[in-house]
Order: C-alpha cells, then structure tokens, then sequence
C-alpha cells in the first residue's frame, strides 16, 4: 500500500492562500487506510482552514470531497461537472493521484496535501514502514522474503556490511537490520548454506534509474 | 610460511600485479600498512607530510575514502600523491558515492599512476557526515566491486563487456570485521569475499584478541587463510575516553572492559603510552597466530607513533623490495 503522511498545516496554508475558491479532494483508497487524505481527514482540514482563514479575515470558499480512487480516469470523471467552480483543487492523494487529477483538469491550480512516502504496511494501528522500493526485479525468493533493497539502508545485496550490530543498523538503534533478519530468516527454513551464494550485480534498468516505467497487458487493452 | 627471496616468488609464477605488498605477503614476511586520512581542503602536504612519519617503517599506506562520509579530498588524488613521493599506496574506494561507470573509471585512473593496491568497501551511511541529505548511490556493493576489479584486471573487460586497453593492475583488498553481528556468519561472510576474488584482507582494529583467535580458528577450519593474505587491524587507544567511546558509540567495536579497566588504571597523561603498550602487546601475541599475515596500524592523527609500533613489536626494519 502506499503510505502518506499530511503536509504540515503551516505549509498547505501557504500554498492556497492565494485561491479564494478551493475543493479539497480527499481519496478512499491507500490515504484513507493510512489516514493521511481519506474522508475523515479531508474533513478535519477543511474545518481547520476555514477557521485559520476566519480569524484572518479571510473569506474563503472551502468545500470537501472525497472519490474512490484519483488514479482511475472514471471516479475523476465525477467532478468533471464541478471542477471549474474552483480556483484550485487541494488533493490529499498520493503523488499519483494529485498528478493524474492534474492531467484530467489541467486547467485547474493542484496543491498536494499529503507527502506521498514508500510502500508499505500496517505493523500495528497507527504504524507504518517501508517494504518495497518497487524495483522492478523481485528477488525475495533469494533473500527469504525480505528485501534488501527497501529495508537496507545501503540496499547491499550481499550484506550484513561491517555497522550491523546486535540486529540493528548502523543508522538507527530501532531500525532492524534487514540482513540480521535475512539470516534469521534463512536460518529458520534451514537454508543458512544460501548465504554464501554471491547476489549478481543488480540490473537497476527496470528501478527509476531506467527512467518513468510502464505496464501494459495487451491482453486485457480493448482495441479502439 | 618459510621466507622464499623476490627471485624466488617472481619464479613461482604466482605474482599476479606488480603490487609491492603482493610480493613482500608472498615471500613470507608479515606485511605491515598503516593509513591515512586526506584533507578537509586541497593542500596535498596534509598528506605527504603525515607519509613521511611513517613511509620507512610500513610497505604500504592506505589513504581513506571519505571516512565517515565527511567530506575530504578524494583517495585516488591523495594516492598519486603518494606514489609521486615514492610510497605505496592503497586506494580505499567505497560504493556509498559512486556508480559503475564512475568506479570503473576511477579504477583506469589509479591503474594510470601505477597504483597496485584497492581495498573495497561500502562506506559508512551518509547520515554520519557532513551531508546528510545527500543521495547515497551503492550501485554494486562491496563483494560485486571485489568480483568487478578482478573481472577488470584478469579478464581484461569493462562490465559491460567491451575490452580494456592496458588492464588495471591492482592487487584486491577488502575489509573484515569479526566482531559485527552477527558473529555466526562473520566466516562466512569471509568466505565469501573470498569467492568474490578477494586477495588480501585488512580487518576491523582488534582489541578482543580472545575472540580474533576464535575467529582465525574459524577461518583456518575452512583453509580460508590459505587463499587470502589476512592483516590484522590495530589502533592504539589514546585514553581510557577514547577507549569508552569506541566501545560504546561505534557499531562492529569490540573493546573488552579489561582494556578500558586497564587505560582507567593509570593517571591521564599516562594513558597514551599505555594504549600503545597494549597495541604493541597484542601485535607480539598475534604473530603467533596462525594465518596472520600482517597488522594494519590505524593510528589516525597519531600517525608519529607508528615507527615506535612497528619497532617495538619487532617488525622494524622492512623488508627491502
């Protein structure tokens, strides 16, 4: 799932300052399970805007919606009917939906009120880490399920380096040190022997060093 | 290992560079490197002036690759300096700062000034420094780096495979800590630079000699200190601060509290005399060791107290080659 956090108010409000009419856009996919831009959050930042604005003597138009998704064409359609009664639409998806919502209605100002951070996963109600990096090029068959490349601060493929200690990185004493738990890993399937396998050089082609990716199945495409 | 002559090791065939190191490991002595660090700035004499302190009394000086990721003047520069002065030296190259295309280059530099010796590395995290919101790049690591300088140099090819005109030749070097976690797979991890192509081996500074022999006695099991020439790594401890600090806030540091005890033991400006006692103490015990083929003196900004280490641990004069 990709996680976000919400932009510091301080900062959102630095950015619609100079909009007098303004849609918050909130999505209720991965931000509203991590509670950055879902409907609940949408709300509390519209409230919190509107009585800044208040007190500035400002008067602001700040309404509130929240789509499906803002990375599929047909939920944007939904505000295609509304979206020019605004100056500028407040997006708190991710970076992938404040940039497809900014393709669709390109005309319009859009402002991103989350910071889109990694790839990730729930480890308990209010905590979220990183898994992936999206790479591309799965190796986790090779490294007992996790990554090195996502959960190594160096993505070494053939780790531990020298600053692992006591099943901790050198970086942060709360930060495992994913070959400590590569080797615990691999050590529990019995499989301690494929350490020794020396990690080829990794092809980065396929991460964002290749440049923007894409996907397509020409299976499922429907023909024009 | 019996003593052969240069004439003799030249006529085995098993010189692979014209590496001095390689030569004086493969005669039979114990070799003996030190380090040192380059510059905040661009004067070379910060480098040349600390070689002179030591140049008579080691075969090799390594010069550091942005230590700590704190910013310095690059090893490649600081080496050709000392070759130019007449030194041996050992190019650190880590994989925090560079990619492929960059550190092959950097290896057909060093080639071009006949630098003979590369220590592989992966650099410490960038967040140590002083540029902490820097990328870091760690296109290949360490033991990729390894197979790759050997790849240059006996295969005679780039990565990517076009030919190389005039081979890098450089002797391979890589870094072992036996005391970082976790200590199970410390051999292996060994083995397996090994297999990478690793020729000569400088390890973390020990102060736990107990479990430095538990570790060589680990890595003779599997005849690895027959396929790799292993340098123990040693640094004298300045006080018994330095000696808490290292013990504390340095990650992969082993120092036992006998030797903190021991520094504590005597008045304060005693303790560096002590910490060099203890240094030349452990090298007279080390030498015993089989598969020791030499010591890494890493005296940083004490590089005039190496002469006195190497003398009094009896590995002074060098050997002429």
């Amino acid at each position: 799932m990709i996680i976000a956090e919400k932009k510091p108010i301080g900062e959102i409000i630095q950015e619609v300052k100079g909009y007098k009419r303004l849609l918050i856009l909130g999505c209720n996919e991965c931000v509203t399970v991590c509670e950055a831009g879902g409907r609940k959050e949408v709300g509390t930042l519209a409230s919190a805007l509107r009585i800044y604005f208040m007190k500035e003597g400002v008067e602001k138009q700040i309404d509130e919606r929240t789509l499906e998704r803002q990375c599929d064409h047909e939920y944007l359609e939904e505000i295609r009917d509304i979206a020019d009664q605004y100056d500028a639409i407040l997006s708190l998806a991710c970076g992938v939906g404040v940039q497809f919502t900014a393709e669709k209605y390109h005309t319009t100002p859009l402002i991103p009120g989350v910071n889109t951070c990694f790839l990730g996963a729930n480890e308990q109600r209010g905590v979220w880490t990183e898994r992936c990096q999206a790479c591309g090029s799965c190796i986790l068959a090779r490294t007992g399920g996790i990554c090195p490349i996502s959960r190594c601060a160096k993505r070494v493929m053939n780790g531990p380096c020298g600053g692992s200690s006591k099943g901790k990185c050198e970086i942060n004493k709360e930060l495992d040190c994913a070959w400590q738990l590569i080797i615990d890993r691999l050590r529990d399937l019995g499989r301690l022997d494929d350490y020794e396998i020396v990690a080829p050089i990794k092809e980065w082609s396929t991460e964002r060093s290749g440049g923007p990716r894409k996907v397509v199945r020409a299976d499922v495409q429907v023909s024009a | 290992m019996s003593l052969r002559t240069l004439d003799q090791v030249k006529a085995s065939g098993e010189l692979r560079t014209s590496s001095r190191l390689e030569k004086i490991f493969r005669m039979g002595h114990l070799a003996v490197t030190s380090e040192c660090g380059p510059p905040r700035g661009s004067d070379p004499k910060a480098v040349t002036e600390k070689a002179l302190l030591i140049k008579d009394h080691v075969d090799a000086i390594n010069i550091t690759d942005n230590q700590t990721s704190v910013t310095r003047m690059c090893s490649l520069a600081s080496c050709i300096h000392l070759k130019q002065m007449g030194c041996e030296p050992v190019l650190q190259m880590v994989t925090r700062d560079r990619n492929r295309i960059a550190l092959q280059s950097d290896i057909l530099g060093a080639a071009s000034f006949d630098i003979n010796n590369m220590l592989c590395l992966t650099g410490d995290h960038q967040s140590f420094g002083d540029c902490k919101q820097g990328q870091n790049v760690h296109d290949l690591d360490s033991m990729q780096l390894i197979q790759t300088l050997r790849h240059m140099r006996d295969e005679g090819k780039f990565l990517g495979g076009d030919d190389i005109k005039r081979p890098p030749d450089l002797f391979v070097g890589a870094a072992a800590n036996p005391f970082a976690d976790p200590f199970e797979i410390r051999v292996p991890r060994l083995a397996k630079k090994v297999a990478c192509g690793a020729e000569f081996i400088q390890t973390q500074c020990i102060y736990n000699l107990d479990k430095f022999e538990e570790w060589m006695r680990r890595v003779r099991e599997r005849g690895l200190h027959e396929k790799v020439f292993i340098m123990a790594g040693m640094t004298p401890m300045k006080s018994a601060g330095m000696a808490k600090y290292m013990k504390n806030r340095v990650p992969g540091m082993d120092v036992p509290d006998e030797v903190i005890a021991r520094l504590s033991g005597v008045a304060k400006d005693k303790q560096p005399q002590e910490g060099i006692d203890i240094c030349v103490e452990a090298i007279q015990r080390l030498k015993e060791v089989e598969g020791v083929s030499g010591f890494h003196i890493m005296a940083i900004e004490w590089e005039e107290k190496v002469p006195e280490i190497v003398e009094r641990a009896g590995l002074y004069p060098r050997p002429q080659v």
